[in-house]
């Protein structure tokens, strides 16, 4: 079995060993195990990435091709570059922290750690394919979960905001589809075969008009997933009602599948298209960033304020992209794995406040510092990198943004650059205001005087997220030069 | 000349940080004071040892001072754009190597006495490691982008610090304000950062620095608003470091500041992390000197003057003694400012730079001097208050001389340190602009008043009848107000002109006999109008406040800054952008995506009844449509 497959494999291989389990106990530790034999081998894949790309310069490496459809030229294709071996590393770590901290989870835990596990394959497919249909396929596997994940075991408006999340999700897929299928019938402009191969169809030249037509298609059916203004309304209630390691899940990796997609499919394979739109799509990003911002302040409630924070940095991804610049791509992905591990420790933590105090609005919240001191520490160290602290790896990867998106000396995209970079003042101000209201201050309930400590499995899925966050943000030389060189071939297109 | 041990002058108190942070609940509290101590004590070893062999051993080479860089890349943008950290050796980093280590040092070792039997002890502890490292890091910087990687870092050491109390909600407000205030200002800096990334290529220190390099050559290119970009560049990092210094109008964080407990006071909003942005308007003193004959330099220099002038006015009338130390740093910063801003660059002509770094050195320590002692004696009598002091020689007499002597020191008195720093800058002040000399010298009248008001105020005046008749301070309290008043004594005795000047030769400072003499006037006309104010009680001073009516009142208030800061974030942020967006976004954006949804629903209820089951609907349907479809086949057919 090849050292790819191997992602898909493992997820499956646990979920029916899953089926044969009894009880939370059994669950739990079967999914533990799975998770950290694909921990292993993401971890094994970095290294096993690096030896292969000191010997080979193909875009893409460990390449595989097996014919799935003849009729139709699809194929299950698979190779990584650097960047989708950083997005797999992330996965893994969000998974396996995920499953600590669901350890109590009480109702059907078998079948929540099933479902979990399907969506963790769904998105290593997406991750590791180089076909457009098999990555379709791979993306509706990840994405459907979360409608049982969410209506099943959520809290509040659980069912209508599964049901919103779902049709948004659903309706942006179709466009998607649509932009898909457009790109694959254009595969034959230069007089070949009809292919779904993303690496075939780069070496075509599609025409213009098409481009110009496929490219918002394709575009907005993934940016709706990676939260575009005004396509990110599903975000907050969905978040809101999404039990915790979901929200992390979701949050952490799915959302950055749209990101994904966009460098891979849409701007790799219609650079024309993104030039011609560009700056329409940067105006509703950088408008993103800044109206995600301003949302997070006005909120009362933990998770709410942290959709909308993601609104906020996920529009930094999308502006990033559509700046068209190698610097600033970095930044993307950067912001991508930074934003990934950030919001998942954040909505872990809010997870672990709320299991303790039973309420996730801030008014009804204080001085959790003195009864909490580990939760606590950690909360406000998250929320000093969530605001871009040094140290940390929000700040290296909004740096790259910045500096990229001012390299290009067009005054709009200057404007827009600034408008952007003050956002972060503006994520200071809601990121303070929340430490200041729940961690320090005084305490604003007495019944809550004696809450239990964090536990060893929730201080093992904090640490979990936290080493790699402040690994990157101190010594961030490696992965960034390892983006670097990958991002090459895909930013020729477009320069 | 191998610098490459400097680099453990930051690491030291870095590792004490981790050390001490994640170990915070098993270290025991005596442990934690002797585990920092021990690491500012190595780095305070390693900093002088660095100015020995940097100022001796080494020396001027070819009449100039050299420049050594260590340095490694931590990320690249492209293959001549990176971001570098490591560690840069000259004349100002030396000697804010020192600074920072006594400083540091001496409040360490304050603490062990100060914040005994704090629940916090340990974090303390820790919080001041990490400011310790990151103000070296910012020190040491090799480039733009390091400087601002520390300066981040300062801030948040600093929100930590003054938040420390974290249950007090005015702490936590106080910490909160300093972060976004300083925060806002640093956005002018990093675009400022994005635009020299632009425009010159390079974040390196050295090759901005370069008289003759292409950054300063090249500011004349290309223009903005009737300015060259650099120059708007230089103007927005600038505001950064404006803001970190508390120049005009980004005062409003320090005085609020002084929440955080009295030993940071002193380290941070006194003598290091405040002088930041001098530093930073030093380090980059070439660019701003050469670039548009001096333009944003001009701007440092009037900005640096009105905020001496204000914050001195406010000093007078505030009663918390920690305030009055705060508006009186703010003021000093200004000087500090206005020197740069009127300085040369040459020989003589730089005596403005020259002056600023000097007085950079003496002011830093005997304002940490004065709130150590201020933090004595709030420390005897709980209060910050001057209305709960007075009289308190009797009790404190070591407090009492250290204060007076660093009092005499700010006010300009000779032979202390204050005086001959002072007198420098106003020497350059008055060769180069007469209107700033005149703020400077007025100044410097106001400063020796306040001082002395606060001296006696604290340490003569009423004899307050205390419940607990306070009592000097602990050993580890009174070393250090020793240490640093010996300092404040003879600092201005080391030769400045020969080691630290803006092109690195040195000249020889000559002293201004009348414009020494103008100023020793005065200071000493302010000393002795606080004297017939303050030294006894009485109630002259009411009778002048009642005679200013509103401008005492204007000016007690801090003229009404910190309203507009208030309404700023509570009603134009907040009420005004915030809530109606959250509304927006509410009503319209999910309102719209609610409607589809909605429309869907109610399409779908209205056409469900063509589902009626029943088979002569379908029977019926079924024909119309073949009808329909035969038409249109017809209809393509025939044509």
């Amino acid at each position: 079995m090849d050292i790819l497959t191997l992602f898909v494999i493992i997820p499956v291989l646990t979920i029916v060993a899953l089926v044969f389990t009894k009880g939370l106990k059994q669950a739990r530790l079967v999914s533990m195990v799975g998770s950290i034999i694909q921990l292993g081998m993401a971890i094994n894949l970095v290294f096993a990435y690096f030896k292969e790309r000191a010997i080979n310069k193909e875009i893409m490496v460990f390449t595989k091709d097996y014919v799935w459809f003849e009729q139709f030229n699809i194929h299950y294709t698979i190779g990584v570059d650097g960047i989708s071996v950083a997005l797999l590393l992330l996965t893994a770590i969000i998974v396996l922290a995920g499953v600590f901290i669901s350890w109590k989870i009480a109702d059907l835990p078998k079948e929540f750690f099933i479902s979990l596990l399907v969506l963790a394959s769904g998105v290593y497919g997406f991750f590791i394919s180089l076909d457009l249909f098999t990555m379709f396929v791979f993306y509706e596997i990840a994405v459907i979960p979360m409608y049982l994940l969410i209506g099943i075991w959520g809290s509040g408006p659980k069912e209508y905001s599964a049901m919103k999340l779902t049709l948004m999700l659903m309706g942006a897929s179709a466009v998607l589809l649509v932009g898909v299928l457009g790109i694959y019938f254009n595969s034959n402009a230069d007089g070949g075969t009809l292919t779904f191969n993303i690496l075939e169809i780069a070496q075509v030249n599609i025409p213009f008009e098409a481009q110009k037509l496929f490219f918002p298609l394709t575009f907005v059916g993934f940016a709706v997933l990676g939260a575009l203004f005004p396509f990110h309304t599903w975000s907050p209630d969905g978040h809101a009602s999404a039990p915790t390691a979901v929200s992390m899940l979701h949050a952490g990796v799915l959302m950055k599948l749209g990101g994904y997609g966009i460098f891979r499919i849409a701007m790799f394979l219609l650079p024309a298209g993104a030039m011609h739109w560009s700056w329409f799509f940067i105006i509703l990003a950088a408008i993103g960033v800044v109206y995600g911002a301003f949302g997070a302040i006005r909120q009362t409630d933990l998770k709410y304020i942290n959709a909308y924070a993601s609104v906020s940095h996920l529009g930094l991804v999308l502006f990033a992209l559509l700046t068209l610049n190698k610097i600033a791509w970095n930044g993307a992905i950067l912001q991508s794995l930074s934003h990934g591990l950030l919001t998942a420790l954040f909505f872990a933590l809010i997870g672990m406040i709320y299991g303790r105090t039973h309420t996730r609005d801030i008014s009804k919240l204080g001085g959790m510092m003195k009864i909490l001191p580990f939760i606590g520490a950690i909360y406000v160290i998250t929320g000093l990198a969530y605001l871009g602290l040094p140290g940390f790896s929000g700040f290296v990867a909004e740096m790259n943004i910045f500096v990229g998106a001012f390299q290009n000396p067009d005054k709009f995209q200057r404007i827009l650059t600034v408008l952007v970079v003050s956002s972060i003042v503006i994520t200071a101000v809601y990121i303070l205001r929340l430490v200041g209201k729940i961690m320090m201050g005084p305490l604003v309930t007495n019944d809550c005087e004696n809450l239990p400590k964090a536990t060893w499995y929730e201080k093992t899925g904090i640490l979990l997220l936290l080493i790699p966050i402040i690994g990157m943000g101190v010594a961030p030389l490696w992965l960034s030069d390892m983006l670097l060189e990958s991002i090459q071939p895909f930013i020729q297109g477009v320069l | 000349m191998d610098f490459t041990y400097v680099i453990l002058i930051p690491l030291i108190p870095l590792a004490a940080f981790l050390l001490l942070g994640i170990f915070n609940q098993k270290i025991k509290p005596a442990v934690s004071g002797y585990i920092g101590v021990a690491g500012l004590s190595t780095s305070a070893a390693l900093s002088f040892y660095t100015a020995y062999q940097y100022f001796f051993e080494v020396g001027k080479v070819d009449g100039v001072y050299q420049t050594f860089v260590e340095k490694t890349t931590w990320i690249n943008f492209t293959d001549t754009l990176a971001i570098d950290m490591g560690i840069l050796i000259d004349p100002i980093s030396v000697m804010m190597l020192i600074v920072v280590s006594i400083i540091s040092l001496m409040v360490h070792i304050y603490s062990r006495g100060y914040m005994k039997g704090d629940d916090g002890y340990t974090r303390f502890f820790a919080f001041l490691g990490l400011f310790s490292f990151s103000m070296f890091g910012l020190v040491l910087a090799t480039n733009l982008f390091q400087i601002y990687i520390f300066w981040e870092l300062v801030g948040v050491s600093s929100f930590l610090l003054i938040g420390y109390y974290y249950t007090k909600p005015s702490a936590v407000s106080a910490a909160k304000k300093a972060f976004i205030v300083t925060r806002f200002a640093d956005l002018g800096f990093l675009i400022g950062i994005l635009i020299i990334s632009y425009y010159t290529g390079t974040f390196d220190f050295e090759t901005l620095n370069n008289p003759e390099g292409s950054a300063i050559l090249s500011w004349a290119s290309t223009s903005f608003m009737g300015l060259s970009v650099i120059t708007w560049a230089l103007i927005l990092i600038f505001i950064g470091g404006a803001g970190k210094s508390a120049m005009f109008p980004l005062h409003i964080w320090l005085p609020d500041a002084m929440e955080g407990p009295t030993p940071v006071s002193a380290l941070i909003h006194a003598a290091t992390m405040v002088v930041a942005g001098v530093y930073l308007v030093a380090r980059l003193f070439p660019m701003y000197y050469f670039v548009e004959d001096g333009f944003a330099l001009n701007i440092v220099a009037y900005v640096g003057a009105f905020s001496s002038l204000f914050a001195a006015i406010i000093a007078i009338t505030q009663t918390d003694i920690k305030r009055v130390l705060a508006f009186s740093t703010m003021s000093q910063l200004g000087y500090m400012m206005l020197a740069l801003g009127v300085s040369g660059y040459d020989g003589h002509e730089g005596v403005g730079y020259m002056a600023s770094m000097f007085h950079l050195f003496t002011h830093a320590m005997f304002k940490a001097l004065l709130f150590l002692g201020a933090g004595s004696v709030i420390h005897a009598v709980h209060s910050n208050y001057l209305k709960d002091m007075g009289g308190l020689r009797k009790y404190m007499p070591i407090t009492n001389i250290t204060f007076l002597i660093a009092a005499l020191a700010i006010s300009g008195v000779f032979p202390l340190s204050g005086f001959w720093s002072k007198d420098e800058i106003l020497v350059a002040a008055f060769e180069h602009n007469k209107l700033i000399y005149g703020v400077g010298i007025f100044v410097a009248g106001l400063t020796a008043f306040y001082m002395f008001r606060l001296y006696f105020g604290i340490f003569w005046g009423k004899d307050t009848q205390y419940k607990h008749a306070p009592h000097e301070s602990h050993i580890s309290m009174t070393f250090p107000l020793m240490v640093l008043a010996l300092i404040s004594i003879f600092g201005g005795f080391i030769p400045f002109s020969e080691l630290i000047t803006a092109d690195r030769v040195g000249f020889e400072a000559h002293i201004n006999i009348p414009l020494a003499i103008v100023a020793t006037v005065v200071g000493l006309t302010g000393i002795g109008l606080a004297y017939v104010f303050y030294k006894k009680e009485n109630d002259l001073a009411d009778r002048f406040s009642n005679a200013f009516g509103v401008f005492y009142k204007w000016t007690f208030n801090k003229f009404y800054f910190d309203e507009i800061y208030l309404f700023v974030t509570k009603n134009i942020i907040f009420n005004r952008i915030a809530t109606p967006i959250a509304w927006f976004d509410k009503k319209f954006v999910d309102g719209t995506m609610e409607g589809i949804g909605n429309k869907t629903v109610v399409i779908s209820k209205k056409i469900k009844g063509i589902q009626s089951g029943k088979v002569q609907d379908y029977a019926f349907g079924f024909i119309a449509g073949v009808v329909v479809l035969a038409l249109v086949f017809i209809y393509l057919w025939t044509n």
